[in-house]
């Protein structure tokens, strides 16, 4: 761990909170060994004849279990698999049965018998089943006809009675039926209040993609967010950029509440740069002009792809253009108000991951009206040092941002795991620890200028 | 196979037969031989009602997943469908359906099951692509409760959360109610019914409507059970969202478990015989099965991970000496008597090796710095500790582009623990997680407002202290090893809905009114009569048998929260728990995300 353990220690046992970790003096870790060992030292006593214990496949599937099963029996089956292309309008396609005028919705509910065995429909027809019973059948999966139910109120009640079973089947079903023999305008005005059926019929509409509908009725129940929410998700279905950057634009219009609309703005922003970026780096990676380009190719597209990334992106590959370009880092942190611990990070990861350090020491520092400069990181030195280390900076890098850390204990912690050995000395002789010094000296190389530097400090304290 | 089922309080395996049964009498429908394509997501739950075998005794000669193109060639009479009503998989039906050879002879009959319920939205679907007369059998299978163990029942409705609480749509509780009939049929009417919340009263209604509608459904069957506590998932939001610190909640939590099996890296568990594929190691993931069947999981699955290395080392010692035992087996008695013993010994060194491997691999995570981190934040946003404001470790995250789902959780973990966020926080949070992740998220973040998991705090009043203080939600003196307590199944939080449950059976809710109100939705009673002579005459000393619905999901360290209370001496009650699903708080938050993949067909 790197985090400075006294500190943690001290935090762990003054609070209440209990840590959740295999302390190194419980003996857990080693009684997890001992059953380890235990169990491995067994295995040689044992004559595994275990394959007969239990019946897996390695895969740990039971033999004989379903999932198992369907591996086995499909075997070499599947080798026609693709070859044949949908075949629109094809004999296939017109062979099937003829379904007499049976497109009305009650079929829907028939499920025991084939279409052609119908006149045992005529049961049903007779006329008196109330909306209650109607909807009791159809629970239990009976063939029903709703084409009776003729007047608006019959309608209702049976749609009443169906959203009193429950069921969201057969409301689904009502709803459907409704929304083919009602005017839209009645539709609305009845669902409206009736919550319960309008939800169902608003997940339907959704399930099923009718969105003009589910939009005018959104609209029509006034739920302006929602319209605009709904509408805006449309862009997802869009592949071409092009068509999903108009698509953006018009969604700016839309009525989103005030938190949102600077996002869907921004949104679109995004992409609009995106797809110039897109386009000019597309062809100077192409023409093989641009040395960063031919270093480092770039492994995919920067279309449709976050602000951050987009910023690491332009930090890797623009980072030295000026502010008029949209492929500029300092332009993109204007127009998206990127706040400056976010930037610093996002720049420092990129910078570093070219390991140009000399622009990670720019990044870093700031000038003062005098014209003295000096280290600054709104994200703290010791992130700083993290992002170095993991793109694995060179000692020299690292132990300058190491020495900056301002918690001396956590310098410590750092200096030691990076073997900073400077840093840690220099920290020891300010807090005058010859003992921890004397320790240190230790872990130092023999005849090392470290160890020169110890020997003199310890002879002068 | 199913001897885990009938280990419990109630025994459970009458349940799956009766799910055998109507499974052999719709094969027994399709006259001849048959194939069956399956919606794959449907085989693990089939897999807990039956195996290959019960299916080829009804003339089941070949098995496929569904998928578009052309079916395999299968000499069978009969080709059944198997799938959940869904709308995409009726696409692919269709197009199955289009590409059989209308000339071969003998031709296939097509048939469809739908589970858990027949769907007009499908059927309507089928009837628009021309296909759905090629059907000659369309069906439903009620799979409502799936036995998982001998005290835990799921629908596996994965959407179920999403659709109540989202979109409105009960239809899912209308599945609970209709699970819970059946139930009663097979175990005796319920006398008594708790609930708490919106869905929860739904349930008890339609209970009480089906009751009186179906007359018949009076049955003469000693009541199991003597009471129903139905518990909304959004009365208790906060739990999920921690990460379980039971055994079995770890593993879900790490690696999934899925139809009470569980995928595991193979590196750990190496073939056994050295000298033999030791180079080549397994690449497959390795697959166990997780249940009460196991007689060391059963006794660890529950236990705070801290404590389950002292058991594992017990077992270890105990099955060396018992190996020991064969050096004293002098007679030719005493070495029958100890071969004798020797499948039970090896089946316990297997299931010892398994585990062992398993706490090592979790440990590695348990023990890494970010978990660390991780939990330290959700423990102080759980006992109360800067809730309203922006937290570091978050922005951290954020800045290291950890898992959107890591963050979610943590962000919606603090809203619940806050009462909501400040504007500000509020906005921040969103800020960052847009510009880092997407601004398409936008839709994800608009669905966690609309569930509750995310939201503005209104009126500046945050109860949550209250409710936290009332419940005893956070225990400072919580003991992982041998527990008193609930709280030891999160280090030290105690389960919200888990407490409402212990409440309920000891002194009553009554003692909690004021809480019970800040909690959404009413709370209520309700009692089913039951005729003379079914009325039960407790032996003094009996315990009391609660089956706990959660609408909207269950985590495992609930489950072990409520099997530690069923475990209390002198509790006086045992609980059987049943859920629309399983969930941890990164399958929950999963479903409530705007899918942002096109679907793959």
């Amino acid at each position: 761990m790197s985090r400075a353990r006294a500190d943690e220690e001290e935090y762990w046992h003054s609070s209440k909170f209990r840590a959740f970790t295999f302390d190194d003096e419980d003996d857990e870790l080693s009684q997890l060994k001992e059953s380890k060992r235990a169990v491995n030292s067994l295995r040689d006593i044992v004559d595994d004849d275990d394959d007969d214990l239990e019946k897996v496949s390695w895969s740990g599937e039971p033999v004989g279990s379903i999932s198992w099963s369907i591996k086995e029996t499909a075997s070499s089956s599947s080798s026609l698999e693709g070859r044949d292309q949908p075949q629109k309008g094809s004999s296939s396609y017109a062979a099937l049965p003829k379904q007499v005028s049976s497109y009305s919705l009650s079929n829907l509910f028939k499920g025991r018998n084939r279409l052609p065995s119908l006149p045992s429909l005529s049961d049903d027809y007779s006329n008196d089943w109330s909306p209650r019973d109607t909807v009791r059948r159809m629970q239990r999966g009976k063939v029903c006809s709703l084409e009776r139910f003729r007047s608006l109120q019959d309608k209702l009640m049976l749609l009443d009675e169906a959203v009193a079973g429950h069921d969201g089947n057969v409301i689904t079903a009502v709803l459907i039926f409704l929304k083919r023999t009602l005017r839209r305008e009645v539709l609305f005005r009845e669902l409206e209040v009736r919550q319960v059926a309008l939800c169902h019929l608003i997940h339907f509409l959704k399930e099923t993609g009718e969105q003009k509908l589910l939009l005018d009725l959104l609209r029509f129940l006034d739920r302006t967010e929602e319209v605009a929410l709904s509408q805006y998700r449309e862009h997802l279905n869009i592949q071409d950029v092009e068509k999903k950057r108009e698509f953006l634009k018009g969604c700016i219009g839309l009525p989103f509440s005030a938190e949102d609309i600077s996002h869907i703005q921004d949104h679109y922003t995004l992409l609009e740069r995106q797809i110039i970026i897109e386009a000019n780096d597309r062809h100077l990676a192409m023409a093989g002009q641009s040395e960063i380009f031919r270093k480092y190719p770039r492994k995919a597209s920067i279309l449709n792809m976050p602000l951050v990334t987009t910023l690491f992106y332009s930090c890797f590959y623009h980072y030295t253009e000026a502010e008029g370009t949209f492929s500029s880092p300092t332009n993109l942190k204007k127009t998206f108000k990127i706040p400056d611990k976010q930037y610093v990070l996002t720049a420092l990861a990129a910078r570093a991951k070219l390991r140009a350090w000399e622009d990670v020491d720019a990044l870093l520092t700031t000038k003062n009206w005098l014209g003295y400069t000096k280290k600054k990181a709104p994200i703290g030195f010791h992130r700083v040092v993290e992002i170095l280390q993991r793109n694995n900076a060179p000692v020299q890098v690292l132990q300058e941002y190491v020495r900056l850390v301002e918690d001396v204990e956590t310098r410590l912690n750092l200096a030691t795991k990076y073997k900073c050995h400077d840093v840690v000395i220099d920290t020891y002789r300010d807090l005058k620890d010859r003992i921890q010094l004397m320790a240190y000296k230790c872990k130092v190389e023999r005849g090392s200028a470290e160890e020169e530097k110890i020997n003199s400090l310890l002879s002068n304290m | 196979m199913a001897a885990h089922l009938s280990s419990g309080r109630v025994n459970l395996t009458a349940l799956r037969e009766a799910g055998r049964r109507e499974l052999r009498e719709f094969l027994d429908k399709c006259a001849g031989s048959k194939a069956i394509v399956w919606d794959e997501y449907l085989t693990g739950p089939f897999g807990l009602i039956a195996q290959y075998s019960l299916l080829k005794e009804h003339e089941v000669e070949k098995m496929f997943t569904l998928k578009p193109g052309r079916l395999p060639q299968a000499d069978v009479r009969n080709i059944i469908f198997f799938v959940r009503p869904r709308l995409e998989l009726m696409d692919i039906i269709t197009d199955n359906v289009r590409r059989e050879d209308r000339g071969r002879s003998p031709q296939r009959d097509f048939h469809i099951l739908f589970v858990p319920r027949r769907s007009l939205l499908c059927e309507q679907w089928l009837k628009e692509q021309g296909v759905l007369g090629s059907f000659i059998h369309r069906e439903q299978y009620s799979l409502d409760l799936i036995p998982f163990d001998g005290d835990l029942l799921s629908m596996e409705s994965e959407s179920a959360f999403k659709e109540c609480y989202l979109e409105s749509d009960q239809t899912s509780l209308y599945h609970a109610a209709k699970g819970l009939m059946t139930l009663q049929a097979l175990y005796g009417t319920i006398p008594q019914i708790f609930g708490k919340g919106e869905c929860a009263r739904h349930v008890a209604n339609m209970m009480i409507r089906m009751k009186r509608e179906f007359p018949g459904s009076q049955n003469s069957i000693f009541p199991v059970f003597d009471t129903l506590l139905l518990l909304d998932r959004n009365v208790d939001l906060l739990t999920p969202l921690a990460t379980q610190l039971t055994y079995e909640g770890l593993i879900d939590e790490i690696y999934g478990i899925q139809n009470t099996y569980v995928k595991l890296p193979p590196e750990k568990f190496a073939p056994k015989k050295q000298g033999e594929g030791g180079k080549d190691l397994p690449t497959e993931p390795k697959k166990l099965q997780l249940n009460s069947a196991e007689e060391l999981y059963a006794e660890i699955r529950d236990k705070n991970f801290n404590a389950v290395g002292s058991v594992l080392s017990k077992k270890a010692k105990i099955i060396s000496a018992a190996f020991e035992e064969r050096h004293h087996a002098k007679t030719v008695g005493e070495i029958k008597q100890f071969v004798s013993q020797l499948p039970h010994m090896q089946a316990a060194r297997s299931s010892l090796a398994n585990h062992t491997s398993i706490a090592e691999l979790i440990k590695d995570i348990t023990t890494s710095e970010d978990f660390f981190d991780n939990l330290t934040v959700e423990q102080e946003f759980m006992s109360g500790i800067d809730t309203d404001k922006v937290n570091n470790y978050i922005e951290d995250c954020i800045a290291q582009k950890h898992s959107l789902i890591k963050i979610l959780r943590l962000v919606c973990l603090q809203s619940v623990c806050n009462n909501g966020l400040k504007q500000k926080v509020l906005d921040h949070y969103k800020r960052e997680i847009l510009q880092t992740y997407g601004y398409e998220h936008i839709l994800t973040l608009n669905n966690l407002e609309k569930a509750g998991l995310l939201k503005l705090q209104t009126g500046g009043r945050n109860n949550y202290p209250t409710i936290r203080k009332t419940l005893r939600l956070w225990m400072d003196d919580v003991n992982e090893q041998n527990p008193n307590d609930i709280s030891y199944v999160y280090s030290g939080y105690a389960p919200l809905s888990v407490r409402l449950a212990q409440l309920l059976a000891r002194p009553g809710w009554r003692s909690i009114e004021e809480v019970l109100k800040m909690l959404p939705g009413p709370h209520f009673e309700e009692r089913q009569q039951l005729p003379t002579g079914l009325q039960k005459k407790r032996q003094h000393g009996e315990n009391r048998v609660t089956l706990v619905f959660f609408l909207g999901g269950v985590t495992y360290a609930e489950i072990a929260a409520l099997r530690f209370l069923s475990q209390m001496e002198d509790g006086g009650t045992e609980y059987v728990i049943a859920t629309t699903k399983l969930i941890n708080g990164t399958t929950w938050i999963k479903s409530l995300m705007e899918k942002l993949e096109p679907a793959p067909f």
